[in-house]
């Protein structure tokens, strides 16, 4: 299963990360030969399997809907890298 | 004098009770055993301060689990300077049994590996053979355990990140239930399957830890009520039912060594009393990794999208929003997680969901079958945590399968939501060899007893060769 160098490119994108051109070929590579080792779960008959998202099955595992105390804002900005009063500022979209 | 390799925190908790040592000694003889091998180990990360009032039995924490106001890395880049303002529910329940912070110990980053190399702060060394890779993701946890700088820790387990450094070096780590324990503050790698676990240098720290950590958290809700935890004793074994699964334990490219130890130790479980027979799990053990590989990767890729470089942790420069989250991520994740970034998005993608992410989750389900049936005829199945011994640091880094394929025995039963046990069976070629005893969910209490029992039988020094 050969994953082309545009469908890096084409990941890379969704995902947000930039490549070196180093990277591109090297994850070319070896995403390539993963896929291939990975692809085996296609051997496997499963038209009457029912997928497993979750090992334990529980529902609707609800609290009470009630006001509690959150962080002060101190401490929700004490991270952010560029604070800007009550917010986080990032370069423009 | 305080023999830090030596002491459990089960000895430790007696001489604090008799008053033999104070909290303080007892917290300045772990941080005296840091200062003088933690150079060498590279086991903790960050070192936390003094003790404090508080007179109880200390503790490392992997670094994937968040400390109010101790830096908390994840082995990341992306991380390396933030500082948790919350406590993750674990170190909560830690402090509030009086258990002091040493430090936050070393892991692949974000829980990514099975050797501690990926972690971009240096890999952590085997205490046993420093040449040699402690496992992982929490090398750094059992490294610290083992080698004397801490009585227990904490480690989280994905694929096997808690049983298989246990593993390696010699201790006792548990891979609890799914459910059981919070994930609350504990940095997600694949939410589906992490989960904490304790490491320790005996089976009744390890049970007692993990009462410690267990149980139903509201900041959790994939989290259950906990049956009672039971410290184990005695040795009798009689009536309980042991399957030695077949493709677990002539698995391809296991060490002789490795394969005698198990040999023996079933043996003497069977001198204990327990009856063994062999049984087949046909499509867990093939199946197990390539399914592995496709949802932790899918669910990483997701979890990891919050590393946007606005809220917390590393910044680079950009002109836009795209253009600076990009370049956040470029330079603040490695190597391991931007692959596995890459392979999870793609998973994921339009046109390839179904027959890779959905399709994963539909083998998910023949593996939890398949473990469910056998557990109608065996209270416990065992077999090794690894095919082989601790390997020399670099002999897989640049070969991702080859890594990948450390863990085919512990994947299995993680993607069933199954509990594990790592226990030390003999040495192999002078190295601790790991004997894994898996049971259905919930069953903790039978591998606590199952474990303790062999654990007498067997009689293995968990203090490493080189050091006694």
């Amino acid at each position: 299963m050969a994953i082309s160098r545009e469908e890096v490119l084409h990941v890379a994108k969704l995902a947000y990360l930039e490549l070196s051109e180093e990277e591109v070929a090297r994850f070319q590579e070896q995403l390539s030969a993963i896929l291939d080792a990975v692809s085996k779960v296609a051997e496997l008959d499963l038209s009457d399997v029912p997928p497993t998202s979750h090992p334990l099955e529980i529902a609707n595992a609800w609290r009470e809907d009630e006001p509690r105390p959150c962080l002060p804002l101190d401490e929700v900005f004490a991270n952010a890298p560029d604070r800007d009063d009550d917010f986080f500022r990032s370069p423009p979209a | 004098m305080i023999d830090t390799l030596r002491l459990t925190a089960e000895r430790a908790r007696e001489l604090l009770r008799i008053g033999e040592v104070s909290g303080a000694e007892l917290h300045a003889a772990y941080r005296a055993a840091i200062e003088e091998h933690n150079g060498e180990l590279n086991a903790y990360l960050t070192l936390a301060e003094g003790p404090g009032a508080t007179d109880g039995v200390p503790i490392a924490l992997k670094d994937i689990i968040s400390t109010r106001g101790v830096r908390t890395t994840a082995g990341s880049r992306i991380l390396e300077n933030y500082v948790p303002v919350f406590d993750a529910t674990v170190a909560a329940n830690c402090k509030a049994h009086g258990l002091p912070l040493l430090g936050k110990t070393n892991t692949d980053e974000f829980a990514m590996g099975s050797s501690s190399e990926n972690s971009a702060f240096g890999p952590s060394r085997n205490p046993w053979d420093p040449s040699r890779v402690p496992g992982g993701s929490g090398g750094g946890s059992a490294a610290a355990v083992s080698g004397g700088l801490a009585p227990w820790a904490l480690g989280s387990d994905t694929g096997g990140s808690v049983k298989l450094p246990s593993a390696f070096c010699g201790n006792v780590g548990l891979r609890p239930t799914y459910g059981t324990v919070s994930r609350y503050g504990v940095i997600a790698f694949a939410s589906s399957l992490d989960q904490v676990g304790p490491v320790a240098k005996t089976v009744r720290d390890c049970a007692f830890l993990y009462g410690v950590i267990s149980g139903r958290d509201e900041n959790d809700s994939t989290t259950v009520d906990v049956p009672k935890v039971e410290l184990p004793e005695g040795d009798d074994l009689r009536g309980l039912r042991i399957g030695v699964p077949r493709q677990l334990n002539d698995v391809e490219g296991i060490e002789p060594g490795v394969k005698g130890a198990v040999a023996a130790a079933i043996a003497q479980a069977e001198a204990l009393g327990a009856s063994v027979d062999t049984c087949e799990l046909p499509l867990s053990v093939d199946y197990g990794l390539p399914c592995y590989y496709l949802i932790a990767p899918a669910e990483a890729s997701a979890n990891l999208a919050r590393y946007d470089g606005v809220r917390y942790g590393l910044r680079s420069q950009g002109d836009s929003f795209r253009e600076m989250a990009m370049a956040t991520r470029h330079d603040g994740f490695g190597d391991e997680v931007k692959r596995r970034i890459m392979l999870g998005a793609y998973a994921l993608s339009s046109g390839y969901y179904d027959a890779y992410y959905g399709t994963a989750q539909k083998v998910r389900t023949v593996i939890k079958r398949e473990h469910d049936a056998l557990f109608e005829h065996f209270d416990v199945l065992v077999s090794p945590t690894c095919a082989t011994t601790a390997f020399a640091v670099g002999a897989k880094s640049q070969d991702p399968l080859a890594m990948y394929l450390t863990d085919v025995l512990t994947i299995p039963s993680n993607m069933a939501g199954l509990p594990g046990i790592s226990i030390p069976c003999g040495l192999s070629d002078g190295l601790p060899v790991g004997l894994q005893l898996i049971g259905p969910q919930f069953a903790e209490n039978t591998l606590f007893k199952v474990a303790h029992a062999l654990e007498t039988a067997i009689g293995f020094d968990y203090v490493p060769e080189r050091l006694r």
